[in-house]
């Protein structure tokens, strides 16, 4: 004999392993349960007439049961497929519960909507490309942390940095570039700088004999006091920066370099003043070497 | 204990009686002697007897070491008064000389590495055929030290551009910049408010590189940084031995520009270390220095330098731009594809088992 209210009473105030008592209220975990919320109307054990949805793969089913089959636990629920046509699905849950009370209907129609956009949605979340959160367990990540650590010690990194780079020197990579005697260069640059400007004016009235196709250009180098011009710029540069960084000094240095009557790259540098505008590209030059070592 | 040591000495002494004898009382004898050699303290099973044993072994190992020591350094001091050599110094063990013994390092007479070479997918770039146009982007969700990281990238990478993320697909993404003519896409990941993963995709067609990043200090953290300047830079790629590593080596070269300026001074290093790679930034210049004379302050009795009066030219490095950390998780073989792709290389926990074995 089915007492559905026997049932309830004993459920409800002795134990149901599927009530789950959270903050918000009483909730059933029975997966036949329409509504979720334990209930009296929607307990599925204590309602021998009871219909609900369920959703297999994608497919939804109306499952009912009848107080007919309720001595048959194996047959009890039967089991209709919903097309996946939302209005159509409705049509055919009014037709197998016709004669049903009017909230289960309600109920099972409002559990469909629910189902149906919950559908909707996976499938578009599906076809977005979403983030995978991999871990890795806490023991590789600190056996990680600690072989870095450990290789790092080993690579010892700036000597080895070095090593490569002054290998790469012998090794001649560079050219001529790194290759000056500091001390020569040193005491060139203590001389009068008179001097040095005088040598320069002299090697740059030669280069300027030698070149004829440049006209324009050398009506434009005809002035001597541009000449003198340029060549106070160079001295003047380190005076700016004397304050500067290691690598400033340095960078003033080689500026100076370029500028200075010193083997062939005082030459190629002389010679490369001529073909040009020389005021303008000597400011250029100048100004441009100056942002590249700040 | 005394038991065990009679049961020692008297194989032994069985072994030297009968070395003429068969072939089979010498095995059996010598299996013997095998057996009983090792005595470990972990075999007392008393706690406190083990304790002792073990705390007795270490300090007869601990005076061994201090005398050995001092012998050496007694012979040393002795070998430099007599103005000869001192005595070789044994090689310490280290893990990488006793690295396992891997049959893909590339040797440097391999034909077959050289056609491979030339047959993969940087050799266009590599060759100055193409010049290297980086796409930087980040993940969806990027914050803190994120734009500060891309920031330095972006200084240290020429021809670097920074595009943001929005929500596109990575595929998407990847298509884009072939249509834009970029050559590598570089997506920095984030995690935990910290840039944590890096993914190099090599553009028309080619290999993706997942690596995890750590330890990023940024410029700002590092003290007397120097500022990098325009100039393309020099790279040094150390350590990368098997063919794995060189492949890896070569997808980092074709990053950067191959006409370094020397002028510039500018060397960013990727060394590899037993699969972690570290990257440096540094400006660097010569100088010449005075070798030092034979310290008679120092104990350890250094080797002296035959050039005692000679002049030596070292490198001098400022720091500047980032320093991380690399480790390589994957290597693909085309563009970024997790479900679909083909991986050349996947790193699993259980390749971790042997502390002397390392793929790069």
């Amino acid at each position: 004999m089915q007492h559905d209210e026997v049932i309830w009473q004993v459920i409800r105030h002795n134990h149901c392993s599927f009530m789950a008592k959270i903050t918000a209220g009483n909730f059933c975990r029975n997966p036949y349960n329409v509504t979720g919320i334990c209930n009296r109307s929607s307990c599925p054990l204590a309602n021998s007439r009871y219909a609900t949805i369920r959703d297999h793969d994608g497919v939804f089913y109306l499952y009912m049961k009848t107080i007919e089959r309720a001595h048959k636990p194996n047959q009890l629920w039967e089991r209709v497929k919903l097309p996946r046509n939302y209005e159509k699905a409705l049509e055919i849950i009014d037709k197998h519960l016709m004669y049903w009370p009017k909230l289960l209907i309600h109920k099972i129609k409002q559990r469909l909507t629910k189902m149906t956009q919950m559908r909707i949605r996976m499938r578009k979340l599906a076809l977005k490309t979403r983030e995978k959160v991999v871990t890795l367990p806490r023991k590789e990540i600190k056996r990680d942390a600690r072989r870095l650590e450990k290789a790092e010690k080993a690579a010892v990194l700036d000597k080895s940095i070095e090593k490569e780079l002054v290998e790469r020197l012998n090794k001649n990579v560079y050219g001529d570039i790194h290759n000056y005697p500091v001390k020569h260069f040193e005491s060139l640059l203590d001389m009068e700088e008179s001097q040095i400007d005088a040598q320069e004016e002299e090697e740059e009235e030669y280069d300027v004999e030698y070149l004829e196709g440049d006209y324009d250009e050398l009506e434009e180098e005809d002035d001597i006091e541009d000449f003198g011009k340029l060549a106070m710029d160079f001295p003047e540069d380190p005076g700016d920066e004397l304050d500067g960084d290691e690598m400033d000094a340095v960078g003033s240095r080689e500026k100076k370099r370029s500028g200075s009557a010193h083997g062939k790259l005082g030459n190629d540098e002389a010679k490369k003043k001529k073909p040009r505008v020389l005021v303008e590209v000597e400011d250029e030059g100048a100004a441009g070497r100056r942002k590249a070592t700040v | 204990m005394g038991a065990k040591r009679k049961k020692e000495d008297a194989p032994e002494m069985a072994e030297d009686a009968d070395i003429d004898d068969g072939g089979s009382r010498d095995r059996r004898n010598r299996q013997k002697v095998e057996k009983k050699e090792e005595f470990r303290p972990s075999m007392i099973k008393n706690k406190e007897k083990r304790s002792a044993a073990h705390a007795k072994l270490k300090h007869q190992k601990k005076l061994e070491k201090r005398k050995t020591k001092k012998a050496r350094e007694a012979a040393d001091k002795q070998a430099l008064e007599l103005g000869e050599e001192p005595p070789q110094r044994s090689v310490p063990r280290t893990i990488e000389n006793t690295r396992e013994a891997d049959e893909t390092v590339c040797k440097p007479d391999d034909a077959e590495l050289f056609v491979a070479n030339d047959a993969d997918e940087f050799s266009s770039i590599l060759r100055r055929e193409r010049a290297p146009k980086i796409l930087i982007t980040t993940c969806r969700f990027h914050s803190t030290r994120g734009p500060a990281f891309i920031s330095e990238l972006l200084s240290v990478i020429p021809n670097a551009h920074y595009y943001k993320r929005g929500t596109y697909d990575l595929k998407k993404i990847v298509e884009y910049a072939t249509k834009e003519d970029f050559t590598t896409l570089i997506v920095v990941h984030t995690s935990r408010r910290e840039p944590d993963a890096l993914l190099v995709t090599s553009l028309p067609s080619g290999p993706t590189a997942h690596f995890k990043l750590s330890k990023l200090v940024l410029r700002k953290e590092i003290k007397n940084h120097g500022n990098p300047t325009g100039h393309v830079p020099e790279l040094v790629l150390n350590n990368f031995t098997t063919r794995l590593g060189h492949r890896v080596g070569r997808m980092i070269q074709s990053l950067f520009p191959q006409n370094p300026d020397f002028r510039g001074r500018r060397v960013v290093t990727f060394h590899n270390q037993r699969d972690y790679i570290f990257f440096r930034h540094h400006r660097y210049i010569f100088e010449t220095k005075e070798s030092k004379q034979q310290d008679s302050k120092s104990k350890k009795g250094k080797d002296a330098e035959d050039k005692s009066t000679g002049q030596q030219v070292i490198a001098r490095l400022q720091e500047c731009g980032p320093r991380f950390v690399l480790k390589l998780k994957s290597l693909q073989h085309g563009t970024f594809d997790t479900r679909g792709g083909e991986y050349e290389w996947v790193h699993k926990p259980e390749m971790d088992t042997s502390r002397r074995r390392f793929f790069l």
